[in-house]
């Protein structure tokens, strides 16, 4: 699929709760981040874990997120302190 | 209602962590080489997505009170019935035959 | 013959010289065994196949990635070409990270990765051999993502406030080795002897290099 998003986009995690196999923990959906890194297209793994051959492949980004996004001010971290995880463009949208 | 994955532990209240040094056993060692040579190439037999999704699927209480190998082990059998590369009934024999092998060891 | 050499007849060669392999007491143990003797039985895998792969697999440890480390600090090219593309650069020291994209980070007077794996326990194992127990845990892979300050106390290091956390998430196909900063004064030291202060924690991120005396700062 072609490249949805740039570096230095923001965007949005989905905070859908499908079935199955999915790469996307939870406490990071539905929080806004941006994307730093775009390492390229790879096959869908929520296919791949059931033996299909995740076809056609999608975008991967690297998404930074602000510690309190996640936690809202719960949790030991710092004001400036960050998350990153890498994300499939199917659980994001530009916002 | 779909809930997290039993994998899925990002920001779970936990206890202190145990930072002890472990030195693998044999048999660790080896569940980690059947694993690899099962899912290389040129076996290829499944893929790491799919030894996820076996952990994913076992019991609540098994994934939280095993030991991380143990996961692993029945991840495996899991596989390779699901390939259809060993049967339950080969491999209950099996188990019986070493169990009483090893029963018969200590006599 | 007693039952006991029976019982090794049905093991591979090089396990007899293993003396003191404990016996299985769990049942899973019983089930790996089980698998591997079927396994082995069916042709689907040799004894032989097993036992080599052991073998390579003792060969990988975090000095490995030590090496990697030390260059990149002696040489700012090589550090570059490690942070543009991990896989390629690696190769040239010998290392082959195939299929995974290695991704190097570089730790910063502003900025301090740590690496964790919440969903599993992703690493780079091709180049740094086998996690640490505690990197598999679930008291790691819950924690290291909202309370990495207290995490990092129970590791003994201690990064200001000033100093950006960022906890980096292996959720997908990229596996990650932290550039801990080249400790204070050590100019004068041989790439050989900057290897010793780099710990496998330092390239996890739950540590600093060791100072320029190999102790913990």
């Amino acid at each position: 699929m072609t490249n949805l998003f740039n570096i230095g986009d923001l965007v949005r995690v989905g905070d859908a709760l499908p079935p199955g196999h999915i790469r996307t923990p939870m406490f990071l959906r539905g929080c806004n981040g941006t994307i730093i890194k775009h390492f390229g297209s790879f096959p869908n793994p929520e296919r791949l874990a059931y033996g299909l051959n995740g076809l056609p492949k999608i975008n991967l980004y690297q998404v930074l997120f602000k510690m309190d996004e996640a936690w809202d001010g719960k949790g030991d971290y710092a004001d400036g302190d960050t998350i990153t995880a890498d994300i499939y463009e199917t659980w994001l949208e530009a916002i | 209602m779909t809930t997290r994955l039993i994998s899925d532990l990002g920001g779970l209240p936990a206890g202190s962590i145990d930072r002890s040094e472990h030195e693998p056993t044999m048999t660790e060692r080896r569940i980690d080489a059947m694993m690899i040579l099962l899912r290389a190439k040129p076996r290829s037999f499944w893929v790491s997505d799919e030894n996820r999704r076996t952990i994913e699927s076992l019991e609540p209480t098994t994934y939280a009170e095993s030991a991380y190998y143990e996961r692993w082990v029945l991840a495996m059998k899991s596989l390779l019935l699901e390939k259809g590369i060993l049967t339950e009934a080969e491999l209950d024999e099996k188990v019986s035959e070493v169990r009483s092998r090893k029963q018969l060891a200590k006599i | 013959m007693n039952s006991h050499t029976t019982d090794h007849e049905h093991e591979h060669d090089h396990t007899v010289f293993q003396k003191d392999i404990p016996e299985p007491k769990e049942d899973w143990e019983f089930l790996e065994i089980a698998i591997r003797e079927l396994l082995i039985e069916k042709n689907v895998l040799s004894a032989r196949e097993i036992q080599d792969e052991i073998e390579a697999w003792e060969k990988k440890n975090p000095e490995k990635g030590a090496e990697i480390i030390a260059r990149s600090w002696v040489d700012d090219d090589f550090k570059n070409r490690l942070l543009n593309d991990g896989n390629k650069a690696v190769a040239e020291l010998g290392f082959t990270v195939e299929s995974l994209k290695l991704v190097a980070l570089e730790n910063t007077d502003e900025l301090h990765h740590m690496v964790v794996c919440t969903l599993c326990s992703c690493y780079p194992r091709t180049l740094l051999g086998v996690p640490p127990l505690w990197y598999k845990s679930r008291e790691y892979r819950s924690r290291a993502v909202r309370e990495p300050r207290a995490v990092l106390r129970e590791f003994g290091t201690t990064i200001p406030d000033s100093v950006e956390i960022r906890v980096v998430d292996s959720t997908a196909d990229c596996r990650y080795l932290v550039i801990p900063k080249r400790p204070a004064n050590t100019e004068k030291m041989s790439e050989a002897e900057l290897v010793k202060l780099i710990t496998r924690d330092s390239m996890i991120g739950t540590a600093e290099a060791l100072d320029q005396d190999g102790q913990r700062s």
